[in-house]
C-alpha cells in the first residue's frame, strides 16, 4: 500500500506542494533533451543519407570541440576575442568538412554496396581513429571551451533558467530550421532525400553518391561541432564527451531514425521524462534512474510504434 | 682420508653461512619491477595522467640520481587500463611475473580494481597499494595482509568532513537537525562513504540524503534539482573525473555556496575546478597532502627528469594536485622497497617482502624533511594491524583568482572510535564470507 502511494500519489503530491521546482524541472527537462537532440540530429542526418548507423558521431562531437578549442589556444595573443572565435570557428568547420571527405574516399567509398552492417562497423573503427587522433592533435587534458557564450542564470521568480540552456535551444532550433529549409527547398537537399530512398534509383538518374555523402558527413560534422561546443561549455572538453552518443540512442529510438522533427521531439520527451522521473519519484527508486530510464521510455513507445514516433513507416510486400 | 661427520657439518654450515653472506653483498637483480595501472586514454584520463606522470617520474628521478633503490634500477611497466576493471584485471595477469623480481607493488587507481583483486594479490603475495582509496576495511592488517590504503580510508575522510562541519557549525551538538547530502559516483568508490555516514548521522542527529551519478555523469541535472528541493545544509561529494566538473558547474549554477561544498580528495584537482572558472572560488576538498610545487622533491625531479628531457607530461603541471599524489604514491613504494632490503638483508626482493617494508613505514617530520617534502604531510606509521596509518586530513580551498588550492583548516584527526570499529566489523564479515583465519599480529 506504501508502494502504490508513493507511486502514483506522492510525486503529485509534492509536484503540487513545490510548483516552483516542479517548473524548473520541466524547463530543464525540455534544456537537457534539447541537448540530447543536438547530438541525435547527427545521426539521424547520416541515417537518412546512407542508411547506416554512424557509431562515430558522438567522437565526432569530440574531435570537433577539441579541434576548436586546440585551434584557439594556438592563436595569437592580443586579438580581439570576437575574432579568435570566428576564426577558430572558421578553421574547425573546414577541418569537418576535410574530415568528411577523407571519410567519404577512405572509408565509405571502398565499401559501396556492402551490407549496411559493414557500414556500421566501419564507423566504429572510425570512432576508434578519431578518438586517438584527437588525443595525438591536442592531448587528453580537459580544456575549458570559453566562446563567449553567456553562462550566468536568470531567476524568475524563483525558478532558475540556465543561459546556457537557452543558447543551446536557440542553436537547436535554428539548426532544424536550416536543415529542414536545406532538405526541402535547395537541389542538394532534394539529391539528399531521393538517396536516401533508393541509392540505386538515384544513381541511375545521376545523383553522384559520394557528393552527396561528403555533403551529408559535412553537415553531420557541424551538427557535431555545435553539440560539441554546448556540452563542452558545461563540463570542459574532454574525452567523456563523446559519450553523449550513449544520451542520443533513446532519442533515436523514440523519434525514429530518419527524422530531424523527430529528434528533437523525441529529445524533449526523454529530458522531460528522464528529469521528473528522477526528482518526484526519488523516493520509490532512490535515484540515478536517468540513464536506465529514457532507454525504458524508448522501449515502451517500440512496442506500440517500432518505428519511433516519427519514424518511416517499412512495408514490405510479399 | 675419511671425514668424520663434525667435520662435514662444520664444512656444510660454511657453505650456507657463505652463501647468505654472499645473498647480502651481492644482487642477482638488474632491476625492480614496479608495474603501474594507468589510464592516460578514455573518460577518466584527465586524471590518470597525472597520477601517472608523478610516479614514473618521481622512479626515473630515483633512476637518474641514486641508480634506483639502493643501487637497483626501478622499471616502472605501465599498463592502460582505460579505468576499465576487466583490462585492469589483464593488466595485472600480465605483469605480476614481469621482470627478475616479479611485480613488487601494484597501484590499482580504482577501488572497483581494487576490490576485484584483493584475492588474487592475497594470494599472489603482491601487496596492493590503494593510497587513500579501495576498500576501507583493508586498514584492518590482520585480515588483509597484502592490501594497504593509508594514509587514510574514505571512511575516515568522510568522519573528518563531519569533524570539519560540526566544527563550522560552531560544535557537534548543532549538527542535530542539518542535513547532508552525499553526492555520489555510483560505483564501489563512491558508495563506500555510506555506512559510515550514516552511523555518524545516527550519533549526531543529522539527515543524510543520498544523490547517486551514473558514469561518467556528464549531465546531472536531476540531481541538482534534488539539491535545490531537498535545501541540504552542507554538501560532500565522492566523485571522479567529469562528474566533479559537472558538479562543481551546476552547484555555481543553483548558487550552492562554495563554501559549504566539500569533495573527496579524488574531487579537489585544478581539472575538476577550472571549467567553472570563477564560479567555483571558495570550494572545498579533502587533501592528505600540501599542495603546490614549492618542495626540494619536485625540484629534483625538474632537475634530473625534465632538465634532460625526459618529464612524462609538461614542466609546468610538475606540482599539481594529482601530480602530487602520483609522485606520494611513488615515495611510499620507494620507502617500503628500502624498508624490505633492511628487514630481509637481501637486494633481491619480491612481493612478500615489500609488503614487510609497508608495514615498516614509520616516517617522520625528519623522514619528510630527507624526502625533500618538508611540511608536505602529517608523519606516518603502518603496521602489521594497522593498513591505514592514523591520517589526519586536512580541508583545502580552491582561490579561483589565484588559480591555486590553499590550506584552510587544521590537520583533523579522524573519528578513530567510530570508523575502527566499523573497520573490524566489515573486516570480520569478509574473514568469515571468505574462511579466511586473522593473521596473528603479536
Amino acid at each position: 500500500m506504501e508502494l502504490i502511494y508513493a507511486v502514483l500519489v506522492q510525486p503529485f503530491v509534492d509536484m503540487y506542494l513545490d510548483p516552483l521546482i516542479f517548473i524548473e524541472t520541466v524547463i530543464k527537462g525540455l534544456m537537457a533533451g534539447v541537448l540530447y537532440s543536438l547530438v541525435a540530429l547527427g545521426f539521424v542526418l547520416i541515417f537518412k543519407a546512407s542508411g547506416v548507423f554512424n557509431f562515430a558521431q558522438g567522437v565526432m562531437a569530440l574531435f570537433a570541440a577539441l579541434t576548436l578549442t586546440g585551434i584557439m589556444e594556438y592563436m595569437p595573443d592580443g586579438l580581439p576575442k570576437w575574432l579568435t572565435v570566428i576564426v577558430a570557428l572558421g578553421a574547425t568547420v573546414v577541418i569537418m568538412i576535410l574530415l568528411a571527405v577523407i571519410i567519404e574516399r577512405v572509408v565509405l567509398r571502398p565499401l559501396v554496396n556492402q551490407e549496411l552492417i559493414i557500414l556500421f562497423m566501419a564507423t566504429l573503427g572510425l570512432s576508434y581513429v578519431l578518438e586517438g587522433a584527437g588525443d595525438l592533435m591536442w592531448g587528453s587534458d580537459v580544456k575549458v571551451l570559453d566562446i563567449g557564450l553567456p553562462t550566468d542564470i536568470w531567476d524568475i521568480g524563483g525558478v532558475y533558467v540556465e543561459q546556457l540552456d537557452v543558447t543551446a535551444a536557440i542553436a537547436a532550433g535554428s539548426l532544424v530550421a536550416v536543415l529542414a529549409i536545406f532538405f526541402t527547398k535547395t537541389r542538394i537537399g532534394r539529391a539528399l532525400r531521393a538517396v536516401a530512398d533508393d541509392h540505386q534509383a538515384a544513381l541511375s538518374v545521376g545523383i553522384s553518391l559520394q557528393q552527396i555523402w561528403v555533403i551529408v558527413w559535412s553537415v553531420a560534422g557541424i551538427v557535431a561541432l555545435v553539440a560539441g561546443i554546448m556540452w563542452g561549455s558545461k563540463s570542459g572538453v574532454q574525452f567523456s564527451l563523446s559519450l553523449i552518443a550513449l544520451k542520443a540512442l533513446p532519442v533515436l529510438i523514440l523519434g525514429g531514425f530518419t527524422s530531424i522533427p523527430g529528434a528533437i521531439i523525441g529529445g524533449l520527451i526523454i529530458g522531460l521524462g528522464e528529469k521528473v522521473v528522477e526528482v518526484f519519484w526519488y523516493s520509490v527508486h532512490g535515484g540515478a534512474v536517468e540513464n536506465w530510464f529514457a532507454f525504458m521510455l524508448a522501449l515502451a513507445f517500440l512496442m506500440f510504434r517500432p518505428q519511433g514516433l516519427f519514424g518511416d513507416k517499412i512495408i514490405e510486400r510479399v | 682420508m675419511r671425514l668424520s661427520k663434525a667435520s662435514i657439518a662444520i664444512a656444510a654450515a660454511g657453505v650456507i653461512a657463505g652463501a647468505a653472506w654472499a645473498e647480502t653483498a651481492r644482487a642477482d637483480y638488474d632491476s625492480y619491477t614496479v608495474p603501474n595501472l594507468v589510464y592516460r586514454t578514455g573518460a577518466y584520463a584527465p586524471n590518470g595522467i597525472p597520477l601517472a606522470n608523478g610516479f614514473i617520474d618521481y622512479f626515473n628521478m630515483l633512476n637518474e640520481r641514486d641508480g634506483g633503490v639502493e643501487g637497483i634500477k626501478v622499471d616502472v611497466v605501465e599498463c592502460e587500463t582505460g579505468y576499465n576493471t576487466k583490462v585492469s584485471v589483464e593488466c595485472y595477469e600480465n605483469l605480476k611475473n614481469e621482470g627478475q623480481s616479479g611485480a613488487l607493488v601494484f597501484n590499482p587507481h580504482s577501488t572497483g580494481v581494487t576490490y576485484a583483486l584483493i584475492p588474487k594479490a592475497s594470494e599472489d603475495k603482491i601487496p596492493i597499494l590503494s593510497m587513500g582509496y579501495g576498500r576501507t576495511s583493508a586498514a584492518d592488517g590482520t585480515v588483509f595482509p597484502y592490501i594497504f590504503n593509508f594514509p587514510a580510508t574514505y571512511w575516515s575522510q568522510a568522519s573528518a568532513f563531519v569533524k570539519y562541519v560540526g566544527e563550522k557549525e560552531g560544535g557537534m551538538e548543532n549538527l542535530k537537525g542539518k542535513k547532508i547530502a552525499l553526492v555520489f559516483h555510483n560505483s564501489a568508490y563512491g558508495k563506500e562513504p555510506i555506512k559510515t555516514l550514516e552511523t555518524l548521522g545516527a550519533k549526531y542527529g543529522f539527515e543524510l540524503m543520498l544523490l547517486p551519478v551514473d558514469h561518467p555523469g556528464q549531465e546531472q541535472k536531476a540531481t541538482w534539482l534534488q539539491v535545490r528541493r531537498g535545501k541540504p545544509d552542507w554538501i560532500f561529494m565522492w566523485g571522479w573525473g567529469v562528474m566533479n566538473q559537472v558538479a562543481i558547474k551546476e552547484a555555481a549554477a543553483i548558487r550552492f555556496p562554495m563554501d559549504k561544498f566539500i569533495g573527496v580528495w579524488w574531487s579537489g584537482s585544478e581539472n575538476d575546478v577550472a571549467p567553472a572558472g570563477p564560479a567555483a572560488n571558495g570550494y572545498l576538498a579533502g587533501t592528505m597532502h600540501a599542495p603546490g610545487s614549492n618542495f626540494k622533491a619536485l625540484e629534483e625531479i625538474k632537475t634530473h627528469v625534465y632538465a634532460k628531457g625526459n618529464g612524462a607530461g609538461e614542466e609546468a603541471r610538475v606540482g599539481e594536485v594529482l601530480y602530487n599524489r602520483g609522485m606520494l604514491e611513488a615515495i611510499f613504494t620507494a620507502e617500503a622497497m628500502r624498508n624490505a632490503i633492511k628487514i630481509h638483508g637481501t637486494k633481491d626482493i619480491r612481493g612478500e617482502h615489500v609488503r614487510d617494508g609497508f608495514e615498516a613505514i614509520d616516517l617522520k617530520e625528519a623522514d619528510f624533511d630527507r624526502l625533500g617534502l618538508k611540511n608536505f604531510m602529517k608523519p606516518i606509521k603502518i603496521t602489521c594491524e594497522n593498513h591505514e596509518g592514523d591520517g589526519p586530513i586536512a580541508i583545502q580551498q580552491w582561490d579561483a583568482a589565484a588559480g591555486k588550492w590553499n590550506i584552510v583548516s587544521e590537520w583533523i584527526e579522524p573519528m578513530h572510535d567510530v570508523v575502527r570499529a566499523l573497520v573490524k566489523e566489515d573486516a570480520a564479515a569478509y574473514a568469515k564470507e571468505n574462511n579466511i583465519t586473522p593473521r596473528s599480529c603479536s
